[in-house]
């Protein structure tokens, strides 16, 4: 399986699309290029402000300006937006419900940063304020799309984004719809509930699943809150073995949790199992070798589904190599900061 | 100083209303922020009694009672904004940043007509707008700032907003001194200056006093004056009880954003608070004794 590669799909779109919004700002904190709105910067220069290494200013700021009728939109990686300014967020934003956007960048282990830099408990945190809408892109369609669905939301949003080389999974004609899961298959043996990244990951591991006799519900979520979407509802309940979820992030408060308070809420009793980081921190290395450390890959849902169904699959390390897309092996994958 | 001593008389009644509704609410509610009222009343006073340029509001407004939070798409109420009247190009705005003064701003707005009268007889009642500690929905609050150093940079968003409007007025912060103990005071200090605010306007209370007693035991801020300038501000130190010195200062033109640092008395026009120092920054009172001792100092502060 490989995807078209999409090289810095928000840098340009986010350009086009803001050509004509002269409301829409951009405030950034040291992180422009690594965030790709050097070019917009560049081309907006009016509409750009640098606020410095001072996250809780910004914040400040972003809500003035959103109180006086802009629409600021924050770029800097994920950790710098919730977990050092959170009462600037919460108290200037949140509250209020302000439309402040806070596009955060390199969620969970995408980076070998690592501690400082990986963003493991973000939507766990942003989802316990309220007013916060959280939005999560797992393909280019996605990071392209979701720019006009924050900006029709009358709140602050928090979206996990993705920059740099990015693939294409979904269609292009087939954008970000709020609260709307994408269903990826149909079955009946388990429900798999993905998001950002896992989606990819969790596509080498389809196939071989279904070619052995497995049949799997995979839903791609991209709205982690709200949390309502009946087709959700739907393929829990329609769980026969078991119910698995994978994101890139901590298990405790993100999908997973979310999940589980669904499947209680409607008094659905599979065993659920929840792939992503097991209440640890981690440390600064390769996506791959993070997501195989931390048994978040392909090998670990298929181990889940095993599980859930009580047999052996019988799918070996190579067949699942094999589903690997190229884009996890490119080399313009590694990025600095 | 003011050629105006009509001014000048009319804001100094003013701030002897604030101390006497606080120290009124005070007795009535054993306890009170007194001595937030006895520092600040000649600068609250001489903002809304003569510094800040607001829309008129007509009769003064009667407090709503709470209504709910604000919530995505939902913006039902209007904020504590609509006690400084309808906001516009040509006038001020003032960004209250020590919520905990709510009651001395309250009496500010009573004294100047914006609130009315009986509207602290709502104060700290439940299901009430007339918080002890205001959130936006209180009166004279544009925006919630309780917790504290938040304000400042609020307040530089919207002078930011109000310079790419080309808006003329003038966007005013009111600051307690403790504020200058977080960090985020200064970020926002130096991005003020960075990005050119200078219709960006604040008043510091300095009283040199804070929960835990006086500043110099709990964390020191001097040279406070220095330090704001080093960020490229412009200073103007002054004594925070002399009005013709405030309207003064709050007039220069400047070209920077600029700071007030009024340095004022915890116990300025109720001198029997002396006692209780060095704690100062609530007064609850001890036994009926003491209270009775400040029933006597409100009487003879109506006489």
């Amino acid at each position: 399986m490989s995807y078209e590669i999409v090289a810095r799909p928000h840098q340009q779109n986010f350009i086009d699309w803001a050509k004509d919004k002269p409301k829409v700002l951009v405030l950034s904190a040291d992180l422009t290029n690594s965030c790709e709105v050097g070019k917009w910067r560049d081309t907006y220069p009016d509409r750009f402000f640098s606020m410095g290494m001072a996250e809780q200013n910004m914040l400040g700021f972003a809500a003035g300006l959103a109180r006086e009728g802009f629409e600021p939109w924050l770029h800097t990686f994920s950790v710098f937006l919730y977990r050092r300014p959170l009462d600037q967020l919460q108290m200037s934003v949140a509250y209020p419900s302000l439309k402040v956007r806070l596009v955060g960048f390199l969620p969970g282990i995408m980076t070998p940063g690592g501690v400082t830099h990986q963003a493991i408990e973000d939507i766990a945190i942003v989802r316990a304020i309220p007013n916060m809408t959280i939005l999560e892109v797992g393909d280019a369609t996605e990071v392209e799309s979701v720019i006009e669905v924050a900006h029709e939301i009358d709140g602050p949003v928090y979206i996990r984004m993705l920059r740099g080389e990015v693939s294409r999974i979904f269609p292009k004609d087939e954008p970000f719809v709020l609260n709307t899961a994408r269903i990826l298959s149909t079955g009946s043996d388990i429900t798999l509930i993905t998001s950002g990244i896992m989606t990819e990951e969790a596509l080498r591991a389809i196939p071989l699943l279904q070619d052995r006799g497995v049949s799997v519900s995979h839903l791609h979520v991209s709205t982690l809150k709200p949390f309502t979407d009946p087709r959700i509802i739907s393929a829990l309940k329609s769980a026969k073995h078991g119910i698995i979820t994978m994101e890139n992030h901590s298990i405790i408060g993100g999908l997973g949790s979310a999940v589980a308070e669904v499947m209680a809420e409607n008094g659905i009793g599979v065993p659920l199992q929840r792939i992503g980081l097991k209440d640890t921190y981690a440390h600064g290395a390769s996506q791959k070798y993070l997501m195989a450390e931390y048994f978040m890959d392909a090998q670990a849902l298929i181990r889940a589904v095993e599980n859930a169904l009580g047999r052996k699959l019988n799918i070996d390390e190579a067949e699942l190599e094999e589903q690997r897309s190229v884009t996890v092996h490119s080399s313009a994958k590694a990025e600095a900061l | 100083m003011s050629d105006h001593p009509a001014e000048i008389k009319e804001i100094e009644r003013i701030a002897k209303g604030i101390r006497r509704r606080v120290l009124e609410h005070s007795i009535a509610n054993n306890g009170g922020y007194m001595s937030q009222a006895c520092s600040s009343a000649e600068l609250l006073a001489s903002l809304y009694g003569g510094i800040l340029n607001f829309a008129p509001v007509g009769q003064p407004i009667d407090p709503p009672t709470f209504i709910g939070v604000p919530e995505v798409g939902i913006h039902t109420y209007k904020t504590g904004q609509q006690f400084h009247g309808a906001p516009g190009d040509q006038y001020d705005r003032l960004i209250s940043s020590p919520a905990h003064y709510a009651l001395v701003i309250y009496s500010a707005l009573i004294e100047t007509k914006r609130l009315r009268e009986d509207g602290l007889e709502h104060f700290n009642r439940d299901g009430s707008t007339v918080e002890m500690i205001g959130a936006e929905h209180s009166p004279g609050f544009e925006t919630t700032t309780g917790s504290l150093a938040q304000a400042l940079s609020q307040a530089g968003g919207i002078a930011l907003a109000r310079k790419l409007k080309k808006e003329k007025g003038n966007t005013w912060v009111f600051m307690s001194d403790g504020e200058f103990q977080e960090g985020q005071t200064y970020e926002a200090l130096q991005a003020a200056k960075f990005h050119g605010l200078d219709k960006l306007r604040v008043i510091v209370d300095v009283n040199l006093n804070q929960c835990d007693g006086p500043m110099d035991t709990v964390m020191r801020i001097e040279p406070l004056a220095d330090r704001i300038r080093a960020f490229g501000w412009d200073v103007t130190v002054l004594d925070g009880h002399d009005i013709p010195a405030i309207l003064a200062a709050a007039r220069e033109a400047t070209n920077n954003p600029h700071v007030l640092l009024c340095y004022t008395d915890p116990v300025r026009g109720l001198a029997i608070m002396e006692e209780r120092k060095p704690t100062l920054h609530y007064l609850r009172f001890t036994g009926a004794d003491e209270r009775a001792k400040y029933e006597k100092a409100y009487q003879e502060m109506v006489k």
